[in-house]
């Protein structure tokens, strides 16, 4: 059985100096990712467009370890790789104006969140995105001075070589700061937390034995294989 | 054994019951009121299930989309929600129905990986009592619930005590009941949980390793109603405890 929390050890060369372990996930904040959806974002279920963030919890089992594989899940499943920048907490961040938000970031890194892929945005099950290893951090934390403008960070995912998706940080319905002041209005962020600003629309597919690669621009690269479920269970 | 966690004279320590209220581990009596009470165990993942009890389905039937036959509604929260007994619950202005959840917290005491229901009960380390607010004026059909509605500051309250596992050997036959400045507003027993402690750590733990500390609050029985700034709201299960929390204003947090 693995438990690991040493995701958490990624180079941070800044307060806090670590990460908290704790993750929120923003989900279709990418307008075109919304725009996909089409007149149905107005119909039932759903009835109206999001209004407050939507948000989501990448639960502490979820967080991979330097170095350890990615598990297909079920032997033969596939995993959707959603890959986005990371907010990365410095100081408590309460009710922060969109104007301060840089006063409580201590830098951004590169969250890749493997979920199920699923049809439904209504009430999809917790087991698409809190799967033991399903969420890997890294593979560093850039400083604000590095990244003046988060909001334009070029995303780039290969699968086996090949350029699955090109994209980038910006086209969000709230970027950095809005993001960030909208949730703050009513959840404290502590600081090591990690937001995540939101996955561009056409996030590829992967099944064991591929290879996948996962860049933003500034932060770095992510790569690893993916591995059969047989190798999780062995863990 | 129960337990608690309190902050008293610039230091956190565990507590235990005393005739008073409550005895430091160092040999000191306190009344209840003179600790600040924190969670009682360091939480870490919280697990929520929604829809849990058959009476509670049936309350809210009318804009229910499921069925008890579907798997588990489950949700999680973040640790920033989280406060302790005889603490205060922020109800912002002008919302209209803001609403407590009395729940049976299960605390895992022991790592669970792919455990199957029979053999669950050995992961539990013990219970305490939640509160769990929600405010339905922020509703919305994405990815519900909404953590606007569920994940907001103050409004997951857990304590006062842990019990431990062992002192709670039927914990699917006890009563749960809320009070609102004392009027019972709320009424329902563990035994009608539509997924039990054993299903819900089986099916929890298939994809998701549970961790000591990890927490799952298992839904509320029937009878949720408004409260209103001023509003003492007790949550109690007979043999775990009784939690307290006051409903507060935007004043208080200098809104």
């Amino acid at each position: 059985m693995a438990i690991m929390f040493t995701a958490l050890s990624i180079d941070m060369p800044m307060r806090p100096w670590r990460l908290s372990g704790t993750v929120y996930g923003t989900l279709l904040n990418h307008a075109p990712a919304l725009a996909s959806l089409g007149d149905a974002a107005n119909a039932a279920p759903y009835k109206a467009a999001p209004k407050a963030p939507v948000l989501f919890v990448k639960p502490r089992n979820t967080l991979l370890a330097p170095g350890q594989p990615v598990c297909a899940p079920d032997g033969d499943g596939v995993w959707q790789v959603g890959v986005s920048l990371g907010i990365v907490i410095g100081r408590t961040a309460c009710r922060v104006a969109e104007s301060a938000a840089n006063s409580v970031i201590a830098g951004y890194t590169m969250v890749v969140d493997f979920s199920l892929p699923h049809e439904s945005f209504y009430r999809p099950s917790v087991r698409f995105k809190a799967r033991d290893g399903s969420c890997a951090l890294g593979p560093r934390v850039a400083s604000l001075a590095e990244l003046p403008e988060p909001d334009n960070l070029a995303i780039t995912v290969t699968v086996d070589g090949a350029i699955t998706q090109q994209a980038s940080t910006a086209n969000m319905i709230r970027p950095v700061a809005r993001l960030l002041a909208d949730v703050t209005d009513f959840m404290t962020l502590a600081p090591g937390d990690v937001l995540m600003l939101g996955v561009p629309h056409g996030a590829p597919i992967t099944r064991a034995g591929q290879r996948i690669r996962a860049e933003i621009a500034g932060i770095g690269a992510w790569e690893t294989v993916v591995a059969a479920a047989t190798a999780q269970e062995a863990a | 054994m129960r337990t608690a966690r309190v902050a008293y004279g610039g230091a956190i320590h565990t507590a235990y019951p005393h005739e008073r209220g409550v005895q430091l581990a160092d040999g000191r009596a306190l009344a209840e009121a003179d600790v600040v009470w924190l969670p009682p165990f360091e939480v870490g993942t919280i697990i929520a299930l929604g829809l849990n009890y058959s009476d509670h389905v049936k309350e809210l039937s009318k804009e229910l989309t499921i069925t008890t036959k579907d798997e588990p509604l489950v949700f999680l929260k973040g640790p920033g929600a989280v406060i302790g007994h005889r603490g205060f619950t922020r109800r912002p202005a002008g919302v209209s129905f803001m609403h407590y959840e009395c729940e049976l917290a299960v605390v895992i005491g022991k790592p669970a990986h792919k455990v199957r229901a029979v053999d669950a009960m050995q992961h539990v380390a013990g219970y305490t009592v939640c509160n769990d607010y929600a405010i339905r004026d922020y509703l919305e059909n994405w990815y519900r619930p909404n953590l606007r509605v569920k994940n907001r500051d103050t409004g997951t309250v857990l304590g006062p005590w842990l019990v431990d596992a062992e002192d709670v050997p039927h914990p699917h036959d006890l009563a749960l009941r809320t009070l609102v400045n004392g009027n019972v507003t709320q009424q329902g027993h563990t035994g009608n949980m539509i997924n039990d402690i054993p299903a819900l750590i089986e099916y929890l733990s298939d994809f998701m390793t549970l961790a000591p500390g990890d927490v799952i609050l298992t839904g509320t029985p029937e009878g949720v109603v408004n409260v209103n700034v001023g509003d003492e709201v007790v949550t109690e299960i007979d043999g775990i405890g009784r939690l307290v929390n006051t409903i507060v204003g935007d004043e208080a947090f200098g809104r």
